[in-house]
């Protein structure tokens, strides 16, 4: 019975709140969890998203079956001609008519044939070379003047910003959870050192060091954060998973038969108590070391 | 050695002394040699403990040097200071007891910060809450003990380190006439084995009866010191 009391000769056991702060930390390691995720997919979503777009050719050939200003033939079938034979270029495919059609059907209703717009063809094709496919421009316009050159390229810029951007967002969220964390384990110490105050001050009258004092604060500052913590990364796993299923088919995933969570998630999930473990330990050791100057 | 020079204080850092924080202490000076015995006499309010509160280390002087067992104590480190209390032995005036510890936790506080061992801790801590009477209530918190009881508890916890000075504020104040001579006979030994020794007292019966120099206070001074040893 003595030596259980050693460890907590200050009586933080009921000093320090054992239900209000692992509750908070939880919800906190809960939020975290989330935004690393969210990070982690939308890392996940751009890779998959600029892979199969950053290729990716798109050329418009207003008035397709007019006469081609060189090369002979309809300009669809010059243009067609020429990126299949160009270097770089691979798997150049004239998209029908009907395709076409299909397409534009939510914007132009079901019967766009029947409106006899001049509608360009569209040619897809893949990028294979190296730098960026701009150089076709030049030659398509000596070919087919007008004809539009899109590149893949230039949405996966514009992809990659927009990931940037969210990956920036949870890392803000991120330093504000472990901002709250910090705040909230030290309201509860300055709580706990209230409430033990004539105890604290009772055993630094005695010879205790600062770092005594400070050390038993911390420990179980630490218990709890970490507790807390361990419950807030259990509680998100479900979701996330639940998430990751709704996520697959955007990362490609959707032939897999067990859509799971990033091999990073798996790493960084676990390493939520411990960051817990390093906030509690340290925000307990700066109040009370700085609630410890009062004294004499 | 406890040595007092010139020794102003007031309890508000910030400021100089006025109408709402007067100085408490005035212009004391003393000296007490090492392993000697002090009576701390005077009316309520006279400045008595705020005095032992320098002495062991509780409170910092407004003014003048103070040296407690050889050290400055103005240019103590905290660290050291903390190391200094440890040799320093407190009964309070209210006991300070830690009120979810038993009686055997609360005296053995002093010896775990030293780092003792725990077959020493028991050893030791038993012996001198036998010597107070207390060998059947090791495991008594403070609330299951008497005004008595607890003063006993407190002395314990004070002497339990041998320390090399021994500060007590009305240290019989709650104890019957057998347990205070108990208590004196305590002290007494402990300073003829060599712990300088203070101890603030409304009780000059007591102090009749144990014959020592004495520093009586009146106003935050020290009006009179008897067996001149300042």
């Amino acid at each position: 019975m003595r030596s259980g009391r050693r460890g907590d000769q200050l009586g933080l056991r009921n000093a320090l709140s054992d239900r209000l702060l692992p509750v908070l930390v939880a919800a906190m390691s809960f939020l975290a969890a989330l935004a690393i995720a969210g990070t982690l997919a939308a890392a996940g979503l751009a890779d998959a998203w600029q892979g199969d777009t950053q290729a990716a050719l798109t050329v418009q050939v207003p008035n397709p079956q007019g006469a081609a200003a060189a090369g002979g033939g309809s300009r669809v079938g010059a243009v067609l001609a020429m990126l299949q034979a160009a270097p770089g270029v691979a798997d150049a495919e004239l998209i029908s008519a009907a395709a076409v059609n299909r397409l534009l059907t939510p914007w132009l209703g079901t019967d766009v044939a029947g409106l006899a717009l001049p509608l360009p063809a569209v040619i897809t094709a893949e990028w294979t070379g190296s730098g960026t496919a701009q150089g076709l421009q030049a030659e398509l316009q000596k070919i087919s003047p007008g004809t539009l050159l899109a590149s893949g390229a230039d949405w996966a810029g514009r992809v990659a910003a927009l990931t940037t951007s969210l990956q920036a967002c949870a890392a803000a969220v991120l330093l504000i959870v472990a901002l709250v964390a910090a705040a909230v384990v030290a309201v509860a110490t300055r709580s706990g050192l209230a409430q033990r105050r004539e105890a604290v001050e009772i055993i630094h009258g005695l010879g205790a060091l600062d770092a005594d004092i400070a050390d038993r604060f911390a420990a179980r500052a630490m218990v709890l954060t970490v507790s807390g913590a361990i419950v807030g990364a259990l509680l998100a796993l479900p979701v996330l998973l639940w998430l990751a299923a709704l996520a697959a088919p955007f990362a490609g995933a959707a032939r897999s038969a067990r859509p799971g969570l990033p091999a990073a998630l798996w790493v960084a999930l676990p390493a939520l108590p411990l960051a817990a473990a390093i906030i509690g330990w340290g925000t307990a050791q700066i109040t009370v070391r700085g609630w410890l100057r009062r004294l004499a | 050695m406890v040595r007092f020079d010139d020794v102003w204080l007031h309890y508000d850092p910030q400021g100089p002394a006025d109408d709402f924080t007067p100085d408490v202490l005035r212009e004391v000076s003393f000296t007490i040699p090492e392993g000697g015995f002090r009576w701390l006499t005077g009316p309520s309010g006279a400045g008595k403990t705020s005095l032992l509160k320098l002495i062991y280390l509780a409170a910092h002087p407004s003014r003048g040097r103070i040296d407690i067992l050889g050290t400055d104590a103005a240019r103590i480190s905290r660290r050291d200071a903390a190391f200094l209390r440890r040799r320093i032995g407190v009964v309070y005036q209210d006991f300070r007891l830690l009120g979810h510890l038993s009686a055997f936790d609360n005296v053995a506080l002093p010896m775990r910060l030293a780092r003792r061992s725990e077959a020493q801790i028991h050893a030791d801590v038993a012996e001198i809450l036998r010597w107070v009477g207390l060998a059947g209530k090791l495991e008594a918190r403070p609330a299951e003990l008497s005004g008595g009881e607890q003063q006993r508890v407190a002395i314990a916890r004070a002497v339990v380190g041998r320390p090399k000075l021994l500060v007590a504020d009305e240290p019989t104040g709650n104890l019957d006439d057998e347990q205070a001579e108990r208590l004196m006979m305590l002290i007494t030994a402990l300073n003829r084995l060599g712990t300088t020794v203070v101890v603030a007292t409304h009780n000059l019966g007591l102090v009749a009866r144990y014959p020592a120099p004495r520093l009586d206070m009146a106003d935050g001074r020290i009006m009179t010191m008897d067996r001149a040893h300042a």
